[in-house]
């Protein structure tokens, strides 16, 4: 599912991965699994990526592999004025998903049809709140891919 | 254990000062720093080497010795920035009153003063290709704005509640029609009806054009001292009766989405000190100042300090109940925003609505609700927050 990495369009923002806890995360991606931090002690999921357990503050943890299914929670259509890689692709939709693994943890993201579409390729106007969806990894460099979801069926 | 010495009623507004607000001002953020202070030290017959404590937000780009020394003003004893933008605003005020209250200082200056054109105005627009921290996780899927940011929750909240955009419109609408009486307002000059709401541009569906706040230029300031000093000014005490802050459980500053319920807003948290600590509840609001960086902060804010139900702030706006002639704090509504606000007065991450709050208890609003002696002044909806009770004094 995830193709050849391609260029992204020019001046769209990437993830620094700017600590371990933030690299791991992108690094999963980067090999097609998303996965979030799994407290070593109590079992409890948390996304975004923290050296501390909030429920048992046990800095212990595993990455656990999620399905990548979950739901639409939210959806937005960004219009210009915006960063001019941005402004270029809009309107497009920004959309938050619930995993149905754990409701608490969710993700930003795009609906596309496949990795690598332009963030306007799906009409924004056909998604709504509860839409089931899965993940999908956009390689964008080496070593890096972003998560971005398309419709499922099931 | 011995009872929590509250700051109710021990300290006052004593002084409010401001610049012109404008899309583009040719002076320096410096200067209309000190031209905010200069208005709000001589409003309240106070002298510059009076002022012993400075108070600011962390987005400000003049530092205390640089207001000191060209203000002139005596030893500083107590300063203190507040950080988190607009959710700033009412703590850089009571923190103030906090000091006055405890001893640390005798006479506090709060300000704030932006400029849009200075990189700290907006701070989101500082983004470098690689993005760090929490916008790692949200931007590089293009949102990219704190205006994306709460059409986020915005959507989620017209989901769940069954709210709409005539109902947000009614927000913008409202405090549109203040500014159009309020000479000082960006806008007072421009009317806005529903039907211009409704067919205005998006600009992040779906929050339209007028779903936002206004873009400024300007600065305002105002001086907090003890009650009992206050009593001997030539001017009428705004009491500060309460102050909180709060930054809720789990919270991610704007981009809230990562908790068990992402619209329970920062002002839950903040209403429940809030109303601990005072005398009187929401039921004895006469008229509040809300923030306004976006329409949907309104009725989250009306939720989250209890003048209604959860889900039920957007239709609290139908029927003018928002509006500073409409049917009062009796009549189940609420004033709100009565010089204009962030959308239509001018924006500076709140801190103008500190100053209509004051003209309110001093009866001297342009849109001055009739007999008001209380006020609720809030701070940002979506980021770690503060609030104000003001009162008029009744000595």
């Amino acid at each position: 599912m995830s193709g050849e990495a391609r260029q992204p369009v020019t001046g769209m923002l990437l993830p620094a991965a700017d600590d371990e806890d933030a690299a791991a995360f992108w690094r999963w991606c980067a090999a097609g699994e998303l996965r979030v931090q799994q407290c070593a002690a109590c079992g409890a999921l948390r996304f975004p990526p923290r050296p501390l357990c909030p429920h048992c503050r046990a800095f212990d943890h595993d990455w656990a592999r999620l399905s990548g299914r979950g739901t639409v929670w939210s959806w937005v259509v960004a219009h210009p004025p915006l960063l001019a890689a941005y402004a270029e692709q809009a309107p497009y939709n920004v959309v938050v998903v619930t995993s149905d693994d754990d409701p608490a943890i969710r993700f930003v993201g795009n609906i596309v049809e496949s990795p690598g579409d332009r963030l306007d390729h799906v009409d924004p106007h056909r998604i709504a709140i509860g839409d089931p969806v899965e993940v999908v990894f956009e390689p964008v460099e080496d070593g890096l891919a972003l998560p971005r979801w398309r419709r499922r069926t099931t | 254990m011995d009872e929590p010495l509250l700051i109710r009623d021990r300290t006052a507004i004593v002084g409010v000062g401001h610049t012109e607000y404008a899309k583009s001002i040719d002076r320096s953020e410096k200067r209309l720093a000190l031209e905010a202070i200069l208005a709000a030290l001589a409003d309240a017959g106070i002298a510059p080497y009076e002022v012993d404590g400075l108070s600011s937000y962390t987005l400000e780009t003049t530092d205390e010795t640089e207001i000191a020394r060209n203000l002139g003003l005596g030893d500083l004893t107590w300063f203190s920035q507040v950080g988190y933008g607009g959710g700033a605003g009412c703590g850089v005020v009571g923190q103030a009153a906090m000091a006055v209250a405890t001893g640390q200082c005798r006479v506090a200056v709060a300000w704030r003063s932006r400029k849009r054109g200075a990189a700290s105005a907006r701070p989101w627009a500082g983004v470098a290709e690689r993005v760090k921290g929490n916008h790692q996780w949200t931007r590089p899927f293009g949102l990219l704005r704190p205006v994306d940011e709460i059409a986020m929750l915005t959507r989620r909240y017209m989901h769940d509640h069954g709210a709409t955009r005539p109902q947000l419109g009614a927000v913008a609408v409202t405090v549109r029609r203040h500014a159009n009486r309020n000479p000082d307002a960006m806008m007072h000059a421009k009317t806005l009806t529903l039907e211009q709401y409704l067919d205005a541009r998006w600009v992040s569906e779906p929050l339209c054009l007028f779903d936002n706040c206004l873009e400024s230029d300007g600065a305002a300031a105002v001086v907090i001292t003890g009650t009992d000093r206050a009593r001997d000014l030539p001017g009428p005490p705004v009491l500060i009766h309460g102050f909180a802050q709060a930054v809720p459980r789990q919270h991610q500053v704007m981009t809230n989405y990562f908790c068990d319920d992402p619209l329970l807003g920062p002002s839950h948290a903040c209403a429940s000190l809030l109303w601990r600590h005072a005398a009187f509840g929401p039921g004895d609001v006469d008229v509040a100042q809300l923030y306004d960086a976006f329409s949907p902060l309104v009725p989250l804010s009306l939720e989250g300090y209890g003048f209604c139900g959860r889900g039920e702030g957007a239709s609290f706006g139908e029927g003018d109940r928002l509006a500073f002639d409409g049917p009062g704090r009796i009549g189940g509504g609420l004033p709100v925003n009565t010089s204009g606000g962030g959308m239509s007065e001018a924006y500076l991450h709140g801190f103008n609505l500190i100053v209509e709050g004051v003209r309110q208890m001093r009866g001297t609003s342009r849109s001055q609700v009739p007999g008001a002696t209380t006020c609720l002044v809030t701070s940002g909806e979506g980021v770690p927050t503060s609030a104000l009770l003001l009162r008029s004094d009744d000595r």
